[in-house]
């Protein structure tokens, strides 16, 4: 069974849930920027919900099935249409051998996971067939899929045609979207006029926005706390001695436009961080298209820990509605 | 030199050894992040040492955060009290400075640079003092350098040169980074060398290319059949310098799979080196020659 590519999409790669261990050498976990859409798309298909998909980014591919398989496609509101006719986001619908797949134009969200029983079945690199374009890694031939790509799709049972997941388990942006963060790392290098400028201002998501990390615009420049720059950190304020990123850290280069790091973050360099989106909010931002309006609130680490539980709390809910 | 710790989300603690690089706060980094590799906490999923500093990537479903920063602030005596001293590899790295492709692609970003004029070498070394780049040049090869981080993309090398502060080469980055670096790129930034282990971004100056690959996502570069990464943190190196025509004959003998990097085994020891600094690299480098 493979999966024929007819029209790859803009921008459509293999994901599963990363390949963590390697971040010391640079390699990222990688893996879906929302985790949460694809485990679902997973669960409705009856396969693991580390079982490998495709995350389309803002257009959907097109695509033809070689064989009987069940399909769901979760997270962004991409209109789905199986041979022409529309189909259910969020809830698993059967395929039959050279039906055609394709979507409409996005409506909201800008990533949608495309779930297949048995789940996507290329060649695992360091223990992950998620795609790493930058290091080669993972996906077809280390690349996101192209035009005349057949991908393979492994066996499995299926899940059940019509299985859907409730709606107020369907998780989105808002208007603005409220992304929750915990000051540390080189919080102390800026002013505290300006961590509080940080949170008072609103920002919108910048064109730069990728796998790697999302950029936002709009709120003040930052303040430094003036010092004499330390050795070998270079001699901009927001200059640091090259160190480690957190996922979900923020660097704000120059003091200007604040970055996030996301899934395929580099792994270190020379920018200071203010802290790190929390867990729980890294799925939203896959789900952020540019202009978005966002927030970014101040939470400690018991609101932190309390907005992950939530999400664990979800995510079972779903287990239980679809088992 | 001050410990600092923090958060980085509610999955990371970061352990800063010094705001400022020298080789005292990397070897402290070093034996602080083996200490807690070591110590084989339950929870803790990635540990990645830097510079001056290190992170520990943790499951906050398995250990508390506030529980495992205890742990690891523990730890840090055993850090301190750890011998300075380090079994590791010194590694020679054939460069071609001034080579044709870093300089066709430093010429397409000029503008982005803070001596449009110039090249990348004619500014760092103006900037640090040399009469002339092929001074400069002399004085990036001719002592070696610890490679002090991994990361950034797949497999690139930071690198910090084995001699005193004073003789320290630094440069700022671009002014605004490039779109564009050739693969395998011998970079600058700060007081950091570095090799462009993939083509992509940056920010580096950029100095020369090197003709062995440091990264192969295939495995089928020779010597990098075991892993696909080729440095890591604790590695000694020392550049090369080489022309046109040897360039060449290292990247056929890549292709045919004939080439092997020159390495030695060798003893660093912290407190010998800060002691004498010329007599420890005369012997790194005669290791190496004999290697």
């Amino acid at each position: 069974m493979t999966l024929k590519i007819i029209n790859p999409g803009l921008s459509t790669s293999i994901q599963d849930l990363g390949r963590p261990g390697y971040f010391h050498l640079g390699i990222p976990i990688g893996g879906a920027m929302d985790r949460f859409a694809l485990r679902a798309a997973n669960m409705l298909v009856g396969t693991p919900e580390d079982a490998a998909g495709l995350e389309a980014v803002f257009m959907g591919p097109e695509l033809e099935f070689t064989a009987p398989v069940t399909v769901a496609i979760t997270g962004a509101d991409l209109p789905i249409l199986l041979d022409g006719e529309e189909q259910p986001g969020w809830t698993a619908f059967d395929v039959k051998a050279g039906q055609t797949l394709s979507f409409g134009f996005l409506k909201a969200g800008a990533r949608a996971y495309i779930a297949v029983s048995g789940g996507i079945d290329t060649p695992p690199a360091l223990g992950s067939r998620s795609t790493y374009p930058i290091g080669a890694l993972g996906g077809v031939e280390g690349r996101p899929i192209a035009a005349g790509d057949e991908i393979p799709v492994g066996q499995g049972a299926g899940g059940k045609a019509g299985a859907s997941v409730p709606w107020n388990l369907r998780r989105g942006p808002g208007k603005p979207t409220h992304l929750r963060v915990l000051p540390g790392l080189y919080w102390h290098r800026i002013t505290d006029a300006s961590g509080q400028n940080f949170f008072d201002d609103d920002w919108s998501v910048a064109p730069e926005a990728d796998r790697m990390g999302y950029r936002f615009k709009g709120g003040r420049p930052l303040e430094f706390v003036e010092r004499e720059q330390p050795f070998g950190a270079g001699s901009d304020p927001s200059n640091i001695v090259d160190g480690c990123y957190s996922y979900g850290s923020i660097q704000v280069p120059g003091g200007t436009e604040p970055i996030v790091l996301h899934r395929d973050a580099v792994s270190g360099g020379g920018y200071f961080t203010l802290g790190a989106i929390v867990s729980a909010d890294m799925d939203l931002i896959g789900q952020l298209q540019p202009h978005m309006p966002v927030k970014f609130e101040k939470v400690d680490m018991a609101g932190a820990l309390a907005a992950r539980k939530d999400r664990q709390t979800m995510l079972q809910a779903v287990r239980d509605a679809l088992s | 030199m001050k410990t600092r710790y923090t958060y980085g989300g509610d999955e990371h603690i970061y352990i800063e050894m010094d705001d400022e690089m020298s080789l005292d706060a990397f070897f402290k980094s070093l034996s602080m992040s083996n200490a807690v590799r070591d110590a084989n906490i339950d929870g803790i999923t990635e540990i990645c040492p830097a510079n001056a500093s290190f992170q520990v990537r943790f499951d906050p479903d398995v250990i508390a955060p506030d529980a495992l920063m205890a742990r690891i602030q523990e730890l840090e005596h055993k850090a301190e009290d750890a011998e300075k001293r380090l079994s590791t590899r010194i590694i020679e790295i054939p460069v071609y400075y001034q080579d044709p492709w870093t300089h066709e692609t430093l010429m397409r970003f000029r503008e982005r640079h803070q001596d449009p004029s110039g090249t990348d070498l004619d500014y760092a070394a103006q900037i640090n003092g040399f009469d002339s780049a092929e001074a400069f040049i002399e004085a990036h090869h001719s002592q070696p350098w610890f490679v002090s981080m991994v990361g950034f993309v797949a497999g690139l090398p930071f690198l910090y040169q084995l001699v005193e502060r004073e003789k320290q080469l630094e440069v700022p980055k671009y002014l605004r980074p490039r779109t564009d670096t050739p693969k395998l790129t011998v970079g600058y930034g700060g007081c950091f060398s570095c090799i462009y282990s993939v083509r992509g971004a940056g920010g580096y100056q950029m100095f020369g290319i090197t003709p062995m690959p440091i990264y192969d996502p295939e495995q089928e570069v020779s010597y990098l059949k075991d892993f696909m990464v080729f440095f890591k943190p604790g590695d000694i190196v020392k550049w090369k310098p080489i022309d046109r025509a040897e360039y060449d004959r290292v990247v056929a003998e890549v292709e045919a799979g004939t080439y092997a990097p020159r390495i030695a085994e060798v003893e660093f020891d912290l407190e010998a080196f800060n002691a004498d600094m010329t007599g420890t690299n005369a012997k790194l480098l005669e290791a190496l020659n004999d290697a």
